[in-house]
């Protein structure tokens, strides 16, 4: 073993990255849930968690408690193997796709740099639907396995419109490597970035539209969530799963979210790149100014807060954010702060956008999902890629 | 020393072995798909391995991605059940097998004879760009005669599964 390492250092700089980014990874995701139990709930006028801990932060963790600690009984009748690896193939899969990612310019920010990185990426989220479909099978009732059925059939028929809409900026670009997407958005014009969505020779808008509209099914939420229609299919695939195996279904769909809003700002929003030109030097200072007024608000809400726990426990996190914040005033962390900055925040929108969509529109029904998908969103998405083709054509 | 890449080698030649005598071992039609799964991705890593990463990529998308999800969806739609072990007819017994293990010995023969052969794959990995510009340059109309084949099976499809009016 050391031998190994001896001969190749890079593995244990690729573990070290690996375990860091997994970290962040399931914590974020995590707060996502709690983010979107939020959201959702002031969109319909609730409090939604509010008990367990300071506005509910501490819900992530109690959940978590609770999932290991309740009973996980297996359904009569069910193909055991195939049961007991299908929430962890989900999970596993929907993990891997962290390691491609670029956070930032630096090398150390990101697990690997891969030659294909955009077709690796497409490889492991086509392997993604196997999780829901063989769940839904082996469980050995009627619910699951038309949930199964429902969602496979979906996320074949949305991969291709999903796959055809990212062929315009590959086009522009020539690369499948992610970093190298990214650094082709470099620049402005008229202080616009030139990020995909609208810059080039044909803006990636309609792209970027069907992008995300068949992101959205490919990870089967709303209004795609046919896999899961309550009123009709109790929970879909995961209805008979319980306990820590119904979580890692959870994680492994909020996982995918992530990775789609990720891919989503990198193909199309710039990725790291920042929105201003590189001669504002004073946007440089805005991480600071974020996290300054995140803490402000922290400390004063914490100092309102009825619970004695909220008091102390909002404004230390309120303080730590303020550090941060001063910390990233520093001329070398400020270099390194920007991009996953940018970064984040692009996701943080996206991921709002999810929540908002689901908190707002009503499920499709079936046909219209199939018929949308293949008569609207797969014309559309090959238009896109003919029209982008002829535009690099007549003006480069 | 034994070299990473081999040890490698030998796990996914290995894993993709087992793939495949447990897809013919397997009864139930979803644990022979689930096998032919594994032997996919098995070969593909193989890929990997020599360098050539678009087939890796492409394996994967096309074969374990696309076609096996659809075999595993009919195999969910039809519910098949399992299958019965059946005992070996006479024919099978007396020609099959004496054939097959003769079939396996010769194959093994020349694949040890034609080894003093083999070479490393020359260079740098493939790159992607190398084999579109083949695909579209020199060998364009045999591509472009695959996708009309293609074109026509799949009108051929539609015609058979359409219903009379």
């Amino acid at each position: 073993m050391s031998e190994l390492l001896a001969q190749h250092p890079i593995l244990i700089g690729a573990t070290l990255r690996s375990i860091i980014a997994l970290v962040v990874l399931l914590t974020a995701v995590a707060y996502l849930t709690w983010f979107e139990r939020k959201v959702v709930a002031h969109i319909q006028s609730r409090w939604g968690p509010w008990m367990v801990g300071p506005h509910g932060l501490l819900q992530p963790l109690a959940d978590a408690v609770k999932g290991i600690f309740k009973e996980d009984p297996t359904p009569a009748g069910a193909d055991k193997f195939v049961y007991h690896l299908a929430p962890f193939l989900s999970l596993s899969l929907a993990l891997t796709s962290i390691a491609l990612i670029p956070f930032g310019p630096q090398k150390f920010l990101g697990v690997s740099n891969v030659n294909i990185g955009l077709l690796f990426l497409f490889s492991i989220t086509s392997l993604g639907v196997y999780g829901v479909a063989l769940g839904g099978w082996s469980s050995n009732s009627k619910y699951p396995l038309l949930g199964g059925l429902r969602s496979s059939a979906q996320m074949v028929s949305y991969e291709i419109s999903l796959t055809l809409s990212v062929v315009g900026v590959l086009l522009m670009v020539q690369s499948f490597n992610l970093r190298e997407i990214i650094e082709h958005q470099q620049g402005t014009t008229w202080s616009l970035p030139h990020w995909h969505i609208f810059a080039g020779p044909f803006p990636q808008i309609l792209g970027f539209l069907c992008y995300f509209i068949a992101a959205v099914a490919e990870t089967n939420r709303a209004p795609f969530d046919l896999a899961e229609a309550e009123q009709e299919l109790v929970g879909g695939f995961h209805t008979e799963y319980a306990s820590m195996k119904f979580a890692t279904f959870f994680i492994a769909e909020y996982t995918a979210m992530v990775t789609v809003a990720i891919v989503a700002s990198l193909l199309f929003l710039g990725g790291w790149l920042s929105p201003f030109p590189a001669s504002w030097t004073w946007t440089e200072f805005i991480p600071t100014v974020v996290c300054l007024a995140g803490a402000a608000l922290l400390v004063w809400d914490g100092l309102r807060y009825p619970t004695k726990f909220g008091q102390i426990l909002l404004p230390i996190v309120g303080l730590l954010l303020a550090g941060v914040g001063l910390l990233c005033v520093i001329g070398g962390v400020r270099e390194i702060v920007q991009g996953p900055f940018w970064f984040l925040s692009k996701i943080l929108a996206f991921l709002f956008i999810y929540v908002w969509v689901r908190g707002t529109l009503p499920r499709f029904r079936y046909d219209q999902l199939m018929g949308f998908g293949w008569k609207l969103l797969l014309p559309v998405a090959l238009a896109n890629v003919l029209l982008t083709a002829l535009a690099e054509l007549v003006f480069k | 020393m034994i070299s990473v890449e081999l040890l490698l080698f030998c796990l996914f030649a290995g894993l993709a072995v087992l793939g495949a005598v447990s897809l013919i071992l397997m009864r139930h039609p979803i644990h022979s798909a689930l096998s032919l799964i594994v032997v996919m991705v098995a070969l593909a890593c193989l890929y990997l391995l020599i360098g050539a990463e678009f087939i890796a990529a492409l394996q994967i998308i096309v074969y374990a991605g696309a076609i096996m999800v659809l075999f595993v969806f009919v195999i969910m739609l039809l519910n098949a059940g399992e299958e019965e072990r059946t005992n070996l007819s006479r024919m099978a017994r007396y020609v099959g097998v004496p054939l097959a293990v003769i079939f396996t010995l010769q194959l093994a023969y020349w694949m040890v004879r034609a080894s003093a052969h083999f070479r490393a794959v020359p260079g740098a990995p493939s790159l992607t760009k190398d084999l579109a510009l083949g695909l579209f340059r020199e060998f364009v109309m045999p591509f472009e005669l695959t996708a009309i084949l293609i074109l026509v099976a799949m009108l051929g499809a539609v015609v058979l599964a359409r219903r009379e009016s």
